[in-house]
């Protein structure tokens, strides 16, 4: 089957949360990012943000891992149901991405996914691009981060 | 007093900041995608050799979070940097596979004042990240805030 049949635009599921300590947001940092606000508890007071939180890039990691984790279980619901799971390919990117508020040391962040569009790529025949609005939001319901990702999916048989 | 950081108006329009180069290991290719990104293509050779990318390849979020390190490593931590509020657009235009290095650089396209905080000035970067091959693998456009010097000149 198909994303767009599994999932018709406007769909939104939740992909799952995800817990940011102040030892992942510190790791992570000291490899990808490391300014003083997700670095260093102490140094993140006198800086806008008034505390120490994760990397922007953090944030969307964690949306990928909870993507992942979620469509894992999806593929083995529609076997068990003997349905033809869609089968993704990888994502040329992504647009109009925004980081809302600080994820701070602390915070879970809850990830969604919400169909937009979907269509066949004339220049890669077998090829279906999807457009998805990827969403999170805190433990206070407050957007945290939203951007549109893009998915390629392989055209396969209707039938198992 | 200002001290000798790069602030706004030392992003003119065309100016040009080096990016890299970082050469790419298989280890940090596996680890990231354990975390962040577990699947096939992201955790064995063998896996991304049968797919289309062509061997074992960097998750896109983990290239763009190499990318951030080497704009950090190049001009941000070295600037008045007031975060950036997002990306434009973000493309993975090639696969980055296991001991790829890459190399690249950030262009000032715009920069304009912001008329809600003086102090500070929006400044538009057009990034773009090549292989030892010199084929783009990553372009990316986006919007970083610094602080003005003719702002705290004036303080």
């Amino acid at each position: 089957m198909r994303m767009i049949e599994l999932y018709p635009a406007g769909h939104k599921v939740e992909t799952g949360s995800r817990l940011f300590t102040a030892e992942d947001i510190i790791r992570f940092a000291e490899k990808f990012d490391p300014q003083p606000f997700h670095t260093d508890a102490d140094a993140a007071k006198s800086y806008v943000f008034g505390g120490l939180c994760a990397s922007g890039w953090h944030t969307c990691a964690g949306w990928m891992r909870c993507f992942i984790d979620f469509w894992g279980a999806e593929v083995e619901r529609l076997k068990a149901e003997g349905l033809v799971p869609p089968r993704l390919g990888p994502s040329p990117g992504f647009e109009e991405l925004q980081w809302l508020k600080p994820v701070f040391a602390g915070d879970t962040i809850t990830y969604s996914l919400t169909s937009l569009e979907n269509r066949h790529l004339a220049s890669r025949p077998g090829l279906i691009l999807n457009v998805g609005l990827g969403e999170g939001i805190n433990q206070k319901g407050e957007p945290v981060l939203r951007f549109k990702t893009k998915i390629l999916e392989f055209v396969t048989e209707k039938t198992p | 007093m200002p001290s000798s950081k790069l602030y706004f108006e030392d992003f003119h329009i065309g100016r040009i900041f080096t990016l890299g180069p970082k050469t790419v290991s298989a280890d940090e290719i596996v680890e990231f995608a354990t975390e962040f990104d577990p699947q096939p293509m992201h955790l064995s050779e063998a896996a991304g050799k049968a797919g289309i990318l062509g061997g074992l390849s960097a998750s896109g979020w983990h290239t763009s979070s190499m990318f951030m390190r080497m704009m950090i490593d190049s001009y941000l931590l070295a600037s008045v940097s007031e975060g950036a509020p997002g990306i434009d657009v973000m493309e993975w235009r090639k696969p980055v596979l296991a001991g790829d290095t890459l190399k690249g650089r950030s262009t000032v396209e715009a920069a304009r004042a912001m008329r809600s905080r003086p102090h500070i000035g929006i400044v538009t970067l057009n990034h773009e990240l090549e292989n030892q091959r010199g084929e783009i693998v990553l372009r990316s456009r986006n919007s970083i805030m610094f602080r003005r010097r003719d702002a705290e000149d004036a303080a």
